[in-house]
């Protein structure tokens, strides 16, 4: 079995007196796709923020190749953060600069490109994302679909190596769903990269997954393959698989 | 029991609030420390800096214009009727001078800069915050308070001794125009008096004064802005517009606090 790339160790976070993350154990492993599947409001997105640092957690250990995260120093800690690419959910991207500037923010502001390189390779992600001629609209000048993809194309231009996805097909038709995880499967192959992939979308995303990870209760329940997690006996993953809620009385009874 | 409470309460609020005080004080000179240390952090963001002298300077000079000439000229009226009664309407043209180059210069510019950058500034900035963009620029391993504080905060150290040279300008001709064209003082007397009775050590003293009111507005705007999630009263938009009405209001108060002090130190 390969070595794990990022390993979560009994990993706590709380927010006020909501426990989110109750003693997390999870492993990812590099050059593949791995799905975090679970309710609404269960701490996939948090799970998802810890591993890029915006989010502290208070107990546990996160680590990278087997250190540490928190215990790197400031250089290694900035060095790895540019391996990283995030996609959020709410696409966050800035309102007050055109879909070119967006995409092209983190070459402009991180490499010392030309501008008529970072104009072809922006282009290029655009023309691929299904995109042309929208370089100079605003964001809210788009639709949700198309938000997400200029979204996507923020996160990939910089050819990162661990790409995190909070929920990438929010919002979008079938037919686009499809397209987002086919160029996530797509580019993951051409590319070679680690992602990370939070998602409601099921059965779609065990199409594109290596891995599928649950997260039920601030815990991991569940961790394998796609295949495993159709065979498993567990009636909360069951129920959830089937698209119902479990609440306590069903389990009861 | 209850009376304990009741005389440990008043205490226990006095010092929260006092902790919560220095906490606050503490995360804002952080704050300006680190985004005035990145101005001067390579790669120069020259281009940021230039849109933000648009956005702070070139886009309040109609503001300062009529305000600066309104003041001049309320200040050319209310001088030439209290110095007429003791025969020095030739003092009119200093009086003008050094209120508005000494005080109401830097001040009034200042508090014209807070409500029409300051709270657009804090407005924008907060919005980022709650819509996730400073997280996003987190992510690409972009330095957000250099990315969003620091060329806002070169641009202000620019605009703000500028804009209230024009407001003293604009001032003082203002209480030319009610003084010498309305009232009748010579425009002589009101030029020549001024020139010997304002020293270099005032305009100094006036210049002084500003580049305090841009480091103190533009830190306490950005700043209340870049914390709105910290908020405790109010999330979302809601956090938002208190973020901004909090912005202009702490630096109006901070404004006539430091006027206060700046002018102890000059004196």
């Amino acid at each position: 079995m390969t070595q794990p790339l990022i390993q979560f160790e009994q990993v706590y976070k709380q927010f006020g007196d909501h426990r989110v993350l109750n003693g997390v154990d999870f492993d990812i492993y590099p050059g593949r796709i791995t799905a975090v599947i679970g309710k609404s409001g269960e701490g996939k997105s948090v799970l998802l923020k810890h591993i890029i640092g915006l989010i502290r957690y208070d107990t546990g250990r996160i680590l990278y190749q087997g250190k540490p995260m928190r215990d790197m120093n400031r250089k290694d800690r900035k060095e790895l953060r540019s391996k990283f690419s995030y996609m959020f959910q709410g696409n966050a991207l800035f309102d007050s600069m055109t879909i070119f500037e967006n995409i092209a923010l983190p070459l402009k502001e991180k490499n010392k490109l030309s501008k008529t390189v970072i104009q072809e390779l922006v282009f290029e992600k655009m023309t691929q994302l299904d995109l042309k001629d929208m370089d100079h609209k605003y964001p809210s000048q788009l639709s949700g679909g198309m938000q997400k993809r200029v979204a996507l194309a923020r996160a990939l231009i910089t050819e990162p190596e661990i790409v995190l996805f909070d929920e990438p097909t929010t919002g979008l038709d079938p037919v686009r769903k499809k397209g987002v995880h086919g160029m996530i499967a797509d580019y993951q192959k051409k590319f070679g990269f680690t992602a990370v992939v939070v998602s409601h979308e099921i059965p779609d995303i065990f199409y594109v997954a290596h891995h599928v990870a649950m997260l039920d209760e601030g815990r991991i329940i569940f961790a394998g393959t796609p295949e495993d997690i159709d065979k498993s006996s567990n009636p909360v993953i069951k129920s959830f698989m089937q698209g119902m809620e479990t609440g306590v009385e069903d389990r009861v009874e | 029991m209850q009376k304990i409470d009741l005389i440990q309460k008043p205490f226990a609020v006095t010092g929260r609030n006092a902790i919560f005080l220095v906490q606050e004080l503490g995360r804002m000179a952080l704050f300006l420390s680190s985004g005035f240390f990145h101005i001067f952090s390579r790669p120069f963001q020259v281009e940021k800096i230039v849109t933000q002298v648009h956005f702070i300077g070139m886009k309040s000079v109609l503001l300062i214009c009529l305000t600066g000439g309104f003041t001049g000229m309320v200040l050319g009226l209310q001088g030439y009727y209290t110095l007429v009664k003791f025969g020095a309407v030739g003092m009119l043209g200093p009086a003008v001078g050094l209120t508005l180059v000494r005080e109401l210069g830097p001040v009034l510019t200042a508090i014209m800069i807070t409500g029409r950058a300051g709270s657009a500034i804090a407005a924008e900035i907060g919005i980022m915050r709650i819509s996730e963009q400073i997280d996003a620029l987190k992510t690409m391993d972009i330095n957000p308070v250099r990315f969003l504080f620091s060329p806002r905060l070169a641009a202000a150290l620019i605009s703000f001794p500028l804009l209230t040279a024009i407001f003293n300008t604009v001032g003082i001709f203002g209480g030319f125009l009610t003084g010498s064209l309305l009232l009748g003082v010579s425009p002589g007397v009101y030029f020549a008096h001024m020139s010997t009775d304002i020293s270099m050590a005032d305009i100094y003293g006036g210049f002084i004064k500003s580049f305090c009111f841009a480091v103190l507005v533009i830190t306490i705007s950005c700043y209340q802005g870049y914390y709105t999630h910290l908020r405790e009263e109010g999330f979302g938009a809601r956090g938002v517009s208190l973020s901004t009405t909090s912005a202009v209001v702490i630096c109006s108060v901070a404004i006539l606090a430091f006027d206060y002090l700046l002018t102890c130190f000059l004196l």
